[in-house]
């Protein structure tokens, strides 16, 4: 059990997808103008990334990895290269089923989620998510809890970014630097904020 | 089509300062910062990214008028992640280390908006020689600024260029004193920034309206 805690506050806050790999910042930048909108999106990426990391992995496992089509009678089969493509193919799969479940069964959560679905497709940050589950071997309930940590540090860093930039109409910032620039050295700031969590272990 | 030399021109060159897709589109920012510590490591991520582009563009321009609009960013992706595929594989195979520098980095391509938004917002509209310039042209834009970083973050953060000790540094009994904030990832947002403010005073058109 401290594992799994300890790999959540890991993916949540040392290893901020958003603020220490940096993913995930075109929409991150795009949609972080109103607190409401950005919390909205957010939760979309969280239910998305717990999802879709924890598909790619029973994926990985049973299919795609070195070995993995034994019980199929090809023992020596590698197709771990066709990864990223059917990474990409699960993300948009499962965005598209989710915006249609959504719609069909939740038409009030559709209503505040939905403009925000197709720009996960081209979220780095979940097929960040998927890439990183590769790369440091998890397991299926690994998986699930950086999924789930992952996805919620992203939307936490947005919804504070929001807050900061709604601040921000306040101040008066030099011609050239206002908008993109400024936005830019705020997300700095916080990405050192951020890092004074290095190094904590639960 | 005819061939418009001006055109060209501008397609080709534009996306470097007029249009750079990082500072004025805000696209493809996402996995591209992480790999600016080195010089090395951003040269070789911008030619992987400028091949995925031209490449993309040209093969989408050339099948745009078969693929029905309502799949069409499936058809996108499908192309755009072959290609991907395609570069990691060369990458895995022939510069090994830096494939592993690299690491998600290099699949994250797949999801870096540029590639998308020019299939998007060009290769769908043109004939594929004009694509391929342009994906060209927003590639190199993007590299611009990556080497850029790459510079600055790789000169005052470890003192060296592409590997080769420019500053010698206090540990190695030189003189400069190496400035760690510049190895943070960070520090990149501030580089991009200064970049952007830089950029903006030169060409003032790009200064964005009060809301």
């Amino acid at each position: 059990m401290e594992h799994y805690i300890s790999l959540f506050v890991r993916a949540v806050f040392v290893e901020n997808l958003a603020l220490s790999f940096l993913l995930g910042m075109c929409t991150f930048l795009a949609v972080s103008k109103k607190v409401q909108t950005s919390i909205g999106l957010g939760i979309a990426v969280v239910v998305v990334q717990t999802i879709t990391v924890p598909v790619n992995n029973l994926l990985l496992n049973n299919l795609l990895a070195e070995g993995a089509l034994t019980w199929a009678g090809f023992p020596e089969a590698d197709l771990s290269f066709l990864g990223l493509i059917v990474y990409i193919g699960v993300i948009a799969a499962v965005v598209q089923i989710l915006e249609m479940t959504l719609d069909k069964f939740f038409p009030a959560l559709y209503q505040s989620l939905g403009i925000f679905l197709p720009l996960i497709t081209v979220n780095c940050a979940i097929m960040g998510g998927s890439l990183f589950m590769v790369e440091n071997n998890y397991n299926l309930s690994e998986s699930v809890v950086f999924g789930l940590g992952s996805g919620f540090g992203w939307a936490l860093a947005i919804a504070a970014l929001a807050g900061i930039r709604e601040k921000m109409k306040y101040s008066d910032v030099p011609d050239g630097l206002r908008g993109l620039g400024i936005t830019f050295i705020v997300v700095g700031l916080m990405a050192l904020g951020f890092m004074s969590f290095t190094g904590i272990k639960l | 089509m005819a061939f418009d030399k001006q055109e060209a021109k501008s397609v080709l060159l534009g996306p470097l300062f007029n249009n750079n897709p990082i500072a004025l589109q805000v696209l493809g920012i996402c996995s591209a910062l992480a790999v600016t510590v080195k010089l090395e490591t951003a040269f070789v991520m911008s030619l992987a990214l400028t091949a995925v582009v031209a490449f993309s563009n040209l093969l989408i321009s050339l099948i745009r008028k078969h693929i029905p609009s309502s799949i069409r960013i499936i058809v996108q992706m499908t192309i755009i992640a072959s290609l991907v595929i395609l570069v990691d594989q060369i990458l895995k195979a022939y510069a090994y280390d830096i494939s592993k520098q690299l690491a998600v980095f290099v699949g994250l391509i797949i999801t870096n908006c540029i590639v998308m938004g020019r299939a998007e917002a060009y290769a769908m509209k043109n004939g594929p020689f004009m694509s391929f310039l342009d994906g060209i042209g927003n590639g190199l834009g993007y590299s611009i600024l990556l080497i850029v970083v790459a510079f600055f973050r790789e000169l005052f953060g470890s003192g060296k260029l592409w590997g080769q000790t420019i500053f010698q540094t206090v540990s190695d009994g030189g003189w400069y004193q190496t400035n760690g904030l510049l190895l943070l990832p960070a520090s990149s947002f501030f580089i991009i920034g200064l970049l952007i403010w830089a950029l903006r005073t030169w060409k003032t058109d790009q200064v964005e309206e009060k809301d």
